[in-house]
């Protein structure tokens, strides 16, 4: 019983907060609302019993990633709205919704079938913090190092293309006067 | 009773919402936060197969997805800082340089 209230109101929540994120013409509403959707799916993982997921979800999306999006705000005046030139293309809209339900069921129409072998079972009495660890260090295990390396790469590869010009104090001087003196620089 | 098709329905509904997102927005921002509801859409799904068919292949597949969500934010991020000091907009009518 209280997983079917969990679950509607979580999924009348997520998709609320969703709506809008992707209608919403203030960057500060649509990055507030995308947070807390965040937080309401992480609720689905817990109902699902996958705890760990669930606590994932909520420190790396709710803590990380929307801290990451909070600094990339500073490129949009919050107190404005969004300018955005969006034509009434009513047509590709529907074709967009009509391509992704039928992509769902087509994905998704195996499942259904009973022909499904488990390739990593679940054991009954192993909590479920316990069964990521013991699959992801035995059966992903090559994943989960090339994972780690992945993101070893993106964590340099945004920090070479954020961090040009680093060498000179832009804080100090007006941004202009810094980039001369660095096409001086370069020119010597 | 939730079975395994309500967790699908609502999947395929915020991967539409996602979807939508996509098409409409025309800033590069946006655009990420439409990304992010795409990959948490699928997340579900993952969590929900793997929940109702007793496997744990679903939830090891999600979290390498929100590995890659992770990265993509940083390097996703990191170009539009690049972009945004160049040319001091991040919309995307102005990213046609490619245009032939």
């Amino acid at each position: 019983m209280y997983e079917i209230i969990a679950f509607y109101l979580f999924s009348f929540l997520t998709i609320f907060m969703f709506c809008i994120v992707v209608f919403s013409k203030n960057a500060l509403y649509a990055m507030s609302a995308l947070a807390g959707g965040m937080i309401f799916i992480s609720g689905f993982f817990f109902i699902l019993g996958a705890d760990f997921l669930g606590v994932v979800q909520i420190i790396v999306y709710s803590g990380a990633v929307m801290a990451v999006y909070a600094f990339g705000m500073i490129f949009i005046d919050t107190t404005r709205d969004v300018k955005e030139k969006i034509k009434g293309k009513r047509m590709i809209y529907s074709f967009a919704v009509a391509i992704a339900i039928l992509l769902v069921v087509i994905v998704s129409s195996p499942l259904v079938s009973s022909a499904i072998v488990s390739q990593s079972p679940m054991i009954d009495g192993v909590s479920n913090p316990k069964m990521v660890g013991y699959i992801l260090f035995t059966q992903y295990l090559v994943p989960f190092e090339l994972t780690a390396v992945m993101l070893l790469v993106a964590m340099v590869a945004g920090i070479v293309l954020v961090s040009k010009k680093m060498d000179i104090s832009l804080s100090l001087k007006d941004d202009f006067i810094a980039e001369d003196e660095f096409e001086r620089g370069v020119a010597k | 009773m939730i079975t395994l098709t309500h967790y699908l329905v609502l999947s395929s509904i915020l991967f539409v919402i996602g979807l939508i997102g996509i098409v409409r927005r025309k800033n590069l921002l946006m655009l990420f936060f439409s990304t992010e509801i795409l990959l948490n859409a699928v997340n579900i799904g993952f969590a929900a197969v793997s929940k109702y068919h007793h496997d744990m292949t679903g939830q090891m597949f999600a979290f390498f997805i929100i590995a890659v969500a992770a990265s993509e934010v940083a390097v996703g991020l990191g170009l539009l800082m690049l972009w945004y000091k160049r040319n001091s907009t991040i919309d995307l009518d102005s990213m046609q340089s490619m245009k032939g």
